[in-house]
C-alpha cells in the first residue's frame, strides 16, 4: 500500500513526463479499442447484411452447386423436394434458380449469373416486388454495382441470352424494373434477378431450383436427399476468414501501437532510475530494503497505465461513443472490393475486450517497468548516495 | 546521561578494487562511541570518513573486522536486517541534503514514519514536531526548490530527527552552507543531541562543526590517528 501511495505521489510530481506517458499509452489504448470495435463492428454489420439480403436463416444447396464453380449450374438444380416446397408454399423459405447468361449492353456482351427467385418472397430484402408489373416483359432487377458496371439504368432493356436445359441458346430483351443498394456483394456483382416462375419457363427448368433460402429463425433443417443444408457457420465462412485475417492485420498495429508507448514508459523508466540514483540511495539510508525501491520504481511505471486507462475514458469514451453513435465512414471504392463493407461501420465496443486490452496494458506496462528496475537490486547503496551508478 | 557503549568498532579494514590492486581505505580501525555523544570523524579528503560512516550506517560491509551497533553485529545482518536496523535506528545528514524533490517539506520529514508504519496522527504530531525543532513549521507545504540550502539541511536534520533514532550519521552535513546557516543547524543538532541524548557522529573537515564536537577522531590515510575528547 505505501509503494502505490509513493508512486502516485512520484508520478504526480513528475509532472510533465508522466502526463506524456500517460497520454501516449492511453493513445495506443484508444485507438486498439477503436480498431477492435471496427473489425467488430463490420464483422456483425456484415453478418446482419448477409442474413437480411442473400442467406436468410440458412441454404438448402442442391448436391451439385458449387457457386465457386460456373460450370457446375448446368447441373445443380432440381425439382424441389417436397419437405422444402411446403415450407415454401408456407413462406417459410424461397427457392432461387441460377443459371449462367449474358447481357449486351450498349452492344457489349457481359457474362452474368442469372437468378430467379419469386417476385412475391419476403424471405430476404431483396426487392423483388420491383419485379411484378407488365408480365409482357421480362422485368429484371440489378444491384448498383452491376448497374454502373453495365451503365444500365432503371427502364433501360437489353438483351439477354441464355441456354436452357438442354444446351440450346435463346435470346430475349429484358427491362430493367429497378436497381437496389446493398451492402452484399454476393447479390449484386454480375448478376440479374428476374422472376423465378419465368426463368423456369426459359431454361425449361419448370418446378426447378439451384438453392433455397430458409426464413431467418428456422430451426427445423431435416436432411434432404439430393440437397445440403448449409447453416450460417458455412455461408459466413468467407466473411468470419476475412474478419480473421483482418484481427490478425490489427494484432500486428496493436503490437506497434503498445510498444511504441511501452517503449516510452520504458525510456522514462530507464532514465528516471538514472536521474534519481541518489534519490534511491536515500531510501534505502533511511531503511527501505532494495526490494521495496524495485517495487516501488515497478508500481511507480505500472502507474503509467492506471492513469492511462483513466485517461483513456476520460477523452476516449466520449469519442468512441460519437463514433459508434454516427458510424466510420468507409472511403468510397470499398464497394468495388467484393466484400460486404457497409458504407457506414458503426464500431462495437465489447466490455470483453476493453478489459482484456486494458488488462494487457497494465501488465505490459508492469513489466517494462519492472525490467530496468531490477537494476536498483545491484546497488551499492553508497554509489547510489553519490550518483555515481552508471 | 546513560553512558552505555553504543557502536562497538574491531579492527575494522576496508579495502576496494583499484585496478589490479586495493585501495585501503580503512585500516585496522577500533573505536568505541558511547549513548549521546556529540563526536567527529575529521581528516583530510580521501582519508576514510564517509567510508567509516557507510559502514557504521550498514550501508557497505566491511573487508575484515566487525561493527556492533546496538548489540547488532554487521557481518550477521542480512541485507534486510540492515535496512529494519537503519529504519528503526538510525538518521542520516548527507551533504547534499537528498530530499526527495517532489514531496514537500512535512513528506520529507514524514518519510521515515511511513515506513515504520505509524498511524497518520501519532505521524503528524512527530512530523510537527521535528519541524518545531528545526524552526520550519511555517514551510511545511513547501518543496525542497522553494527552500534555501540552511533551510533544504534542516528539514534533513528534521527526518532524520523525526522518528527519535538512537544514532545520526552526519556526512559534511555544512559543506554547502554558509557560516550563519551551519552555525544554525550546528547548534539546532547539538540542542538535540542535549534534549534527546540521540547520538551524532559527524563526517567533516569543516572548522565550524568541529568547534561543536566533544569528541574528535582525526583519521589520516584510514587510520585513526587520534582520538580526543573536547572540552568546550
Amino acid at each position: 500500500m505505501l509503494a502505490f501511495k509513493l508512486a502516485i505521489k512520484n508520478l504526480l510530481g513528475a509532472g510533465l513526463r508522466t502526463w506524456l506517458n500517460v497520454f501516449v499509452l492511453s493513445l495506443a489504448f484508444v485507438m486498439i479499442v477503436f480498431q477492435s470495435g471496427i473489425i467488430q463492428g463490420w464483422n456483425i454489420q456484415a453478418k446482419t447484411d448477409m442474413t437480411e439480403w442473400e442467406v436468410g436463416g440458412g441454404e438448402y444447396w442442391h448436391k451439385l452447386y458449387d457457386p465457386y464453380d460456373p460450370l457446375t449450374l448446368i447441373d445443380a438444380h432440381g425439382i424441389l423436394p417436397t419437405e422444402i416446397s411446403q415450407q415454401c408454399e408456407d413462406d417459410q423459405a424461397t427457392p432461387v434458380l441460377v443459371t449462367q447468361a449474358s447481357v449486351y449492353p450498349d452492344g457489349r456482351m457481359r457474362n452474368i449469373l442469372l437468378k430467379g427467385i419469386d417476385p412475391s418472397q419476403d424471405i430476404i430484402k431483396l426487392p423483388t416486388a420491383m419485379m411484378k408489373g407488365d408480365s409482357s416483359v421480362i422485368n429484371a432487377l440489378i444491384g448498383t454495382r452491376m448497374a454502373e458496371a453495365t451503365k444500365l439504368n432503371i427502364n433501360d432493356m437489353v438483351t439477354l441470352r441464355w441456354r436452357d436445359v438442354n444446351g440450346t441458346f435463346d435470346a430475349a430483351e429484358i427491362r430493367i424494373a429497378g436497381i437496389f443498394h446493398t451492402n452484399v456483394p454476393g447479390i449484386d456483382n454480375n448478376q440479374v434477378w428476374i422472376p423465378l416462375e419465368k426463368l423456369q419457363q426459359m431454361t425449361s427448368m419448370d418446378g426447378q431450383a439451384t438453392y433455397i433460402i430458409l426464413k431467418q429463425g428456422i430451426t427445423s433443417t431435416p436432411t434432404v436427399p439430393g440437397w445440403i443444408y448449409k447453416g450460417h457457420d458455412v455461408l459466413f465462412s468467407e466473411i468470419d476468414t476475412i474478419i480473421k485475417s483482418k484481427s490478425i492485420g490489427g494484432l500486428v498495429i496493436y503490437l506497434i501501437l503498445l510498444s511504441l508507448a511501452l517503449l516510452a514508459v520504458f525510456d522514462t523508466q530507464v532514465l528516471s532510475i538514472f536521474r534519481r540514483e541518489k534519490e534511491i540511495g536515500t531510501y534505502i539510508a533511511m531503511g527501505m530494503t532494495r526490494w521495496q525501491v524495485v517495487w516501488l520504481f515497478t508500481v511507480e511505471g505500472a502507474m503509467h497505465s492506471v492513469l492511462s486507462v483513466v485517461a483513456a475514458a476520460i477523452w476516449g469514451t466520449p469519442l468512441l461513443y460519437l463514433v459508434a453513435k454516427n458510424g466510420f465512414a468507409m472511403p468510397k471504392g470499398t464497394e468495388g472490393y467484393g466484400l460486404t463493407i457497409a458504407e457506414k461501420i458503426y464500431p462495437a465496443y465489447g466490455v470483453g475486450t476493453i478489459l482484456t486490452m486494458a488488462l494487457i496494458v497494465m501488465i505490459t506496462t508492469t513489466i517494462v517497468s519492472y525490467i530496468p528496475s531490477r537494476k536498483i537490486a545491484g546497488m551499492k547503496p553508497t554509489e547510489a548516495l553519490r550518483g555515481k551508478v552508471q | 546521561m546513560d553512558n552505555s557503549e553504543i557502536i562497538s568498532i574491531t579492527n575494522l579494514t576496508k579495502k576496494f578494487p583499484m585496478g589490479l590492486g586495493e585501495f585501503t581505505a580503512l585500516n585496522s580501525i577500533d573505536l568505541t562511541f558511547l549513548k549521546g555523544e556529540f563526536s567527529g570523524v575529521v581528516g583530510p579528503s580521501g582519508s576514510g570518513k564517509t567510508t567509516l560512516l557507510n559502514i557504521i550506517g550498514l550501508l557497505d560491509n566491511p573487508s575484515n573486522g566487525d561493527v556492533i551497533l546496538l548489540g547488532n553485529r554487521s557481518t550477521k545482518l542480512s541485507v534486510r536486517q540492515a535496512a529494519l536496523v537503519r529504519r528503526k535506528h538510525l538518521g542520516f545528514i548527507f551533504q547534499t541534503y537528498n530530499l526527495l524533490p517532489v514531496y514537500t517539506v512535512f513528506e520529507n520529514a514524514e518519510f521515515p514514519l511511513l515506513l515504520l508504519s505509524m498511524t497518520a496522527q501519532a505521524r503528524r504530531k512527530a512530523v510537527l514536531e521535528a519541524l518545531e525543532w528545526v524552526g520550519l513549521t511555517d514551510k511545511i507545504k513547501s518543496r525542497p526548490a522553494q527552500l534555501s540550502g540552511g533551510e533544504c539541511q534542516r528539514v534533513a536534520i528534521a527526518r532524520a530527527m523525526v522518528k527519535r533514532p538512537e544514532i545520526v550519521l552526519a556526512d559534511e552535513p555544512t559543506a554547502n552552507l554558509d557560516a550563519d546557516n551551519s552555525h544554525h543547524i550546528l547548534k539546532t543538532m547539538e540542542k538535540l543531541n542535549k534534549e534527546l541524548e540521540t547520538t551524532f557522529i559527524f563526517a567533516t573537515h569543516d572548522d565550524k562543526v568541529i568547534s561543536y564536537l566533544r569528541r574528535k577522531i582525526t583519521l589520516i590515510d584510514g587510520k585513526v590517528s587520534r582520538d580526543e575528547p573536547i572540552t568546550r
